[in-house]
């Protein structure tokens, strides 16, 4: 048979859209609005984890000593593992509701690029974790006198970090959802947990076995939290470990889009992409 | 069995092989789909329907061999001509709280239209969507949501228009109602229209060629009229069930 031959490149084909992107968030958003308890749901988890916290922090500062200087983070560190995690759950979410909405045939089918995708939902989890951290700040002024927003500059490169992490991770997630279907769905609810003790959330990362800190070292989000802590304990800004996370978070997006990449094309091969399901 | 084709085919499949490991999906099949026509493909299940239609629309990454759509080699041309493509299958969805107004907006701006508001006027005009345009998708009949899917299908104007099944579960009158808007659109556009369906009256009314596979190969490929006439049945379903059943050869041997 006599094949017809490769076409150079059509006027209408443009590498990545800004509009096709616009679309997706717009999607995401018209869903949002329509659901009061996806709403509720972005605000209530933060809100009872920070009130937690939050009490457990002013019992434990009615102490003295260093447990009590390590206690006054406890509010900060709550919310910026928010951050993370959230930042995670809101790209997955936003993915996932594709996969239950049987709707990711359509999109996988249509002009929509992976890298189209995937900015569409990076922004959505933006949109999200605002929804849920900006009621939850405003909280921990009214209960604890916190305020979260006073960490100023430090807070905008603690966020940054934390949602290159959360994106390199949620990146990766979405791959093993195409390969896997919602067989893999358990990892995008629970594979964020697996960084919470390592990470050092609410401890130093010296209360770790020697061997483990090793580990600890190698995420990012470790840098972002002993920098939280050496700016609320010892007021400094530790510029040198923010330069290391975002080397670190350089590496893990790589790995991330390389994954993601990798399981895409696994899931051409395999068929998968239609069918979403177990 | 060649059927005349238009020199350069909208769709080409050149010895196209599938495995998903051990099984063999489609094996080693070739057709070409001119442009402006209209095709189905035929055969019970597992016959490699639903893969050919996938790998032509770049879901699927062949084993071995070739296909050619528009020009673009899929899968790894695809974006160069998924615009111009577009499909309508029962296994997928639009979401369901969005109205229709809302999916077919989205799904309006990610195919490029220049136009969405007005061209979700003229769909909402051609297709009857006005009674329901603001009303969520999940809360519509299973004949709303088909002309809803319908509409998002034809929401780029494709030149390529796929199709899984696009009348399942449809009333007697509504499937009329349908075939009749893809009859007008096919006409209007001088669309290619590819279809997989289990309906024989529906492919002998729509469809100008038929390619009947079996266990991953082409076992038949001809006009409706002349596999009728050839397999000495009255209508596709007979041939149809002469095929599938392994009476189709026995049949050829005998005349």
């Amino acid at each position: 048979m006599s094949m017809p031959s490769p076409v150079r490149r059509s006027p209408s084909y443009i590498a990545f859209s800004p509009r096709r992107v616009f679309a997706m968030v717009l999607r995401h958003w018209y869903l949002l609005r329509s659901s009061w308890p996806r709403v509720f749901d972005l605000m209530y988890w933060p809100a009872v984890q920070m009130l937690m916290w939050g009490f457990l922090q002013t019992y434990v500062m009615q102490s003295s000593g260093t447990l009590a200087r390590a206690a006054a983070t406890f509010v900060a560190a709550v919310m910026l593992w928010d951050v993370l995690f959230r930042g995670q759950l809101g790209f997955s979410i936003s993915f996932l509701e594709e996969m239950y909405a049987r709707n990711l045939g359509n999109l996988m089918m249509s002009p929509l690029r992976p890298a189209e995708f995937v900015a569409a939902l990076m922004i959505m989890s933006i949109i999200r974790l605002t929804i849920g951290i900006v009621p939850v700040s405003l909280l921990a002024i009214a209960f604890f006198g916190f305020n979260l927003w006073s960490m100023g500059l430090g807070l905008a490169v603690f966020f940054l970090n934390l949602f290159l992490t959360s994106w390199a991770v949620a990146i990766f997630v979405a791959g093993l959802l195409l390969r896997n279907g919602l067989g893999a769905e358990t990892m995008a609810w629970g594979i964020m947990f697996l960084l919470l003790p390592l990470t050092c959330v609410y401890y130093p990362v010296a209360v770790l076995p020697d061997w483990l800190q090793w580990f600890s070292w190698m995420l990012p989000p470790t840098y972002v939290f002993e920098g939280m802590r050496a700016l609320l304990i010892d007021r400094v800004f530790r510029s040198d470990l923010m330069v290391q996370a975002f080397a670190l978070n350089a590496v893990l997006l790589t790995i991330g889009v390389t994954g993601f990449m990798l399981l895409l094309r696994s899931a051409r091969r395999e068929g998968t992409l239609l069918q979403g399901g177990d | 069995m060649r059927i005349a084709t238009a020199p350069e085919p909208s769709i080409a499949v050149d010895r196209l092989v599938k495995r998903y490991k051990a099984v063999t999906a489609v094996d080693g099949i070739s057709f070409a789909i001119a442009a402006g026509s209209c095709a189905a493909l035929l055969g019970g299940n597992g016959a490699g329907k639903t893969t050919t239609i996938s790998t032509i629309m770049g879901l699927v990454e062949p084993t071995s061999g070739r296909v050619v759509v528009l020009g673009a080699e899929m899968p790894r041309q695809r974006h160069r001509v998924l615009h111009r493509i577009n499909f309508e299958s029962p296994y997928v969805n639009m979401p369901m709280r969005l109205t229709v107004r809302q999916n077919l907006n989205v799904f309006g701006m990610l195919y490029g239209c220049a136009d969405v508001a007005g061209r979700i006027r003229a769909l909402a005009e051609d297709l009857d969507l006005g009674d329901f345009l603001d009303r969520p998708t999940g809360k519509l009949s299973a004949g709303q949501k088909t002309r809803v899917a319908l509409a998002k299908a034809l929401i780029n104007e494709p030149e390529i228009l796929l199709l899984d099944e696009p009348t399942a579960s449809l009333d007697p009158d509504t499937a009329d109602w349908v075939r009749g808007r893809l009859e007008d659109y096919r006409r209007e556009r001088g669309a290619t229209i590819l279809l997989a369906s289990h309906n024989m009256s529906e492919v002998e009314r729509l469809c100008d060629r038929v390619i009947m596979l079996k266990a991953g190969g082409i076992e038949d490929d001809d006009t409706p009229e002349r596999l009728i006439n050839r397999y000495g049945r009255s209508n596709l379903e007979e041939v149809f069930l002469d095929i599938a059943r392994g009476r189709g050869e026995a049949r050829e041997a005998a005349q």
